[in-house]
């Protein structure tokens, strides 16, 4: 039966997101000023950092465990532990740095090798859009391989707080409308917010 | 560069192992002294200790940690190289001290713009007059001491830069060309320290494949001390690494340039060299609690025991650079050497402000070859508590993060976050309670417990410089006092700022510092009085109760 009945019209789901990309393009920024609505210097990311937000849509509630990863180079290779069951991986390049971009390519070559191409929702953003003068990637650019790849797009500025909300908005409702798409062929698994963790179909353990 | 990516795996290193790398398990040593036996001394834990058992810094430098050549001056200029390739040393070395000297300076201009709000480094013909003129002149030079009193460098023994103190590793690269004829004179040992004096510099090489490291020292510093230095700054890089990728790293590829991986650490490092100059928690080989009624502390302790999980090993609570609590498994003991290095971790980042951390880390004198996963988190925004939970493994976050959750849960409901809140805002104790008029400062370190206590430093050491050369003496004091050929076990010392005194035996350290009009009558019953206090106060300043679970 599709997802219909009454008491299921306000279901609340939880999502592992994560955060990937060169170091110091701005992914902890960008999760610092989605959390907390801040923006402040900071200092590279060791291992990765573990925040929450909720988000109430209008066909969900939705709780984002956001994994934000530490882009240096040392820590690649215990970077899939941080990935390994997410249902949506935001990769960050820094528009000011052509070579972050093809970073970020890679990090999407990774993530094809994990997961099957309906297990993830993919947004590419460039960050740092306060930055106009220095720009190395043009919009259109971004915006072709995100296309050609089937991602969400998004240009974001952590700092002046340019679509950073947006686009985990965006990635939010995407794994909203791929549960009601699920339900069409099988009953959605809502999960309690007061459930243990671990039991059941989610896959919010590393 | 972006197509390592995936190789990476490779390297991948399996979860840190409980069991011990190289025996530091240790028995300790029973050596009844006059006065207190190694136990019986204020601080001595109740319940045995929690650390594994160091002699202080030797620990670090003894051939059993792979060979530390303690040797005369003589026998060191004779053995290692012709007379030839000396000469060719010294050579190389004023050549090397001058540019020291420049590259100081230019630094120290760079740093003085910034203050000044201009980022941009100024033309360089400009800089060096502006140094020579005026009142300012005192300073800079000053600074300028400052600056370069200790350089350090770290190499591969291919020689490729990997770190440097001062100054970019490019502009070095021919300061590190002359550092690898240096270093080629120690080619025959693998785990070697050798050191040559000049110019009034110390310059101090420690070798542990495959990387050499380098400093080259103004300070009064023994070749020991800055050896023991130069190791932390080598166990920084295992924790970062481990033991065993790093060796991997270089059997694949010699002349790889390992600033690629330490990218962003650099700070980690910097902070530690910082670090050990002003905090003698490195010289004493020791750790400092934070000053807490013991009621307050054993509720700490008890929850941290409660909120325990299976993959876990340790759970630390600390403030600044002080303990609070520590609880460890059974059976499995913290090198204080690794507890320096999650201090520094910790202080060296401000990015565990925010959000859980999970990153994997090296505890290099517990496990060199194996990462643990430390949950790092601080427990309320504006207090400074910072929870570390080490587990062995990675795969666990959850409930690690659930062990955080019920510490704090079990805090509130014993009613404690006040004390505790109460307890931070007077971090440091006054050397005024002791109620000694000429005593102006001491160390006193409890060899069983691993744990030393110190009031803060006050006046007349306020300014920096100051206070580097208070535990200046101290180190003077300690390296005399563990001198490898001829250890004191009683050093008083003169000077015409301060008198000192060192009493060294089998159960404690304690250093004084006291005003220059002291005598030496005075100062030893000042030495009673102060370890009659310390006793008195020992359940505040020490665990005495450490917990496992
Ligand atoms: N101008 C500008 N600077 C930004 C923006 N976002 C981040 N930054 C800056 O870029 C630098 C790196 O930001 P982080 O958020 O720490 O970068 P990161 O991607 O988390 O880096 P790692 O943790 O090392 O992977 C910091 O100095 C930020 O202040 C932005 O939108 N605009
Ligand atoms: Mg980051």
């Amino acid at each position: 039966m599709a997802g219909t009945s009454l008491d299921r019209t306000h279901p609340t789901y939880i999502y592992k997101v994560v955060l990937l990309g060169s170091t110091s393009v701005g992914k902890s920024s960008l999760a610092y000023r989605y959390v907390k609505n801040d923006f402040k210097e900071s200092l590279p990311t060791m291992g990765c950092a573990f925040l929450t937000q909720t988000l109430c849509l209008e066909a969900a509630t939705v709780r984002l465990e956001i994994w934000d990863t530490a882009g240096q180079e040392k820590y690649h290779s215990v970077c899939h532990l941080y990935y390994r069951g997410a249902h949506a991986a935001l990769l960050v390049y820094d528009i000011t740095s052509k070579e972050t971009l093809s970073r970020a390519k890679l990090w999407l070559q990774e993530l094809e090798k994990e997961f099957l191409h309906d297990e993830i929702v993919i947004a590419l953003v460039g960050n740092k859009t306060d930055l106009m003068a220095e720009r190395e990637v043009t919009t259109e650019e971004g915006e072709e391989f995100a296309k050609s790849k089937n991602l969400l797009y998004m240009e974001t500025s952590a700092k002046s707080n340019y679509h950073v909300s947006e686009v985990f908005t965006a990635v939010a409702q995407e794994l909203v409308a791929r549960e009601g798409e699920k339900a069409a062929v099988q009953r959605p698994a809502p999960t309690d917010l007061q459930e243990p963790r671990g039991s059941g179909p989610r896959c919010c353990q590393l | 560069m972006a197509a390592d990516v995936h190789k990476k795996k490779g390297w991948e290193v399996p979860n840190g192992s409980l069991a011990p790398g190289d025996g530091q398990h240790a028995e300790r040593a029973e050596s009844p002294t006059p006065g207190l036996a190694q136990g019986t001394e204020p601080g001595a834990g109740q319940e045995g200790a929690m650390f594994v058992h160091t002699r202080s810094y030797e620990d670090l430098t003894s051939p059993e940690d792979g060979g530390v050549a303690a040797r005369s001056p003589e026998e060191r200029q004779g053995e290692p190289a012709e007379p030839t390739s000396m000469e060719q040393i010294s050579k190389d070395f004023s050549e090397l001290s001058t540019q020291l000297t420049g590259m100081a300076l230019d630094l120290e201009e760079e740093m003085r713009q910034n203050k000044e709000g201009k980022l941009e480094p100024s033309p360089q013909a400009a800089r060096r007059d502006s140094v020579l003129s005026g009142k300012e002149e005192e300073d800079v030079t000053m600074d300028a001491w400052r600056m370069h009193r200790k350089h350090v460098f770290v190499l591969s023994e291919a020689g490729k830069p990997v770190y440097s103190r001062y100054g970019s590793e490019e502009a070095l690269s021919s300061t590190m060309g002359v550092m690898m004829a240096l270093v080629s004179f120690l080619e025959a040992e693998k785990n070697a320290i050798r050191s040559i004096h000049a110019d009034g510099y110390k310059v101090v090489f420690v070798r542990r494949s495959p990387l050499v490291l380098v400093a080259v020292a103004r300070t009064r510093q023994s070749e020991q001390e800055i050896a023991h230095e130069l190791l932390y700054i080598y166990y920084q890089i295992l924790s970062l690494l481990t033991w065993t990728q790093l060796n991997h790293i270089f059997q694949q590829k010699q002349n790889y340039d390992l600033r690629r991986l330490l990218a962003g650490s650099e700070r980690i490092t910097d902070n530690l060299l910082d670090l050990m100059a002003h905090d003698p928690s490195f010289l004493m080989g020791a750790v400092r609690c934070l000053p807490l009624a013991s009621s307050v502390r054993d509720a700490v302790s008890t929850s941290l025991q409660q909120a325990k999980a299976k993959s876990l090993v340790f759970s630390i609570l600390l403030s600044g650079n002080q303990l609070v609590s520590l609880v460890r498994k059974k059976d499995q003991f913290l090198h204080p050497i690794d507890l320096h290095l999650l201090f520094n971790l910790i202080s060296s980042s401000s990015s565990f402000r925010e959000g859980e951390a999970w990153t994997p880390i090296c505890l290099p004198k517990f496990n060199s070859s194996g990462f643990f996963h430390a949950h790092i988190s601080y427990l309320e925004q504006e207090m400074d508590l910072c929870l570390l939970l080490v587990s062995t493994d990675r795969e666990d976050f959850f409930t690690v993060s659930d062990c955080k959750r019920r510490f704090q849960e079990r805090l509130r409901r014993r009613g404690v976050y006040h004390a505790l809140q109460e307890a931070l805002r007077t971090p440091f104790y006054s050397v005024a309670q002791v109620g000694i008029p000429d005593l102006r400062h001491f160390i006193y370190k409890s060899k069983s417990s691993g744990l030393f206590t110190s009031p803060e430093i006050e006046a007349p050491y306020v300014r920096e410089e100051e206070k580097e050369r208070l535990l200046g003496l101290y180190q003077y004091l300690h390296s005399r006092a563990h001198n490898s050929s001829r250890p004191l076990k009683n050093i008083y010392f003169t000077g015409p700022r301060e008198n000192l005194l060192a009493w060294v035996t089998s159960a404690f350290e304690l250093y004084i510092c006291y005003s220059p009009l002291g005598t030496k009558a005075g100062a030893i019953s000042a030495v009673n009085k102060l370890m009659k206090w310390i006793r008195k106060e020992e359940d505040r300043l020490f665990i005495l109760t450490p917990q496992t679970y």
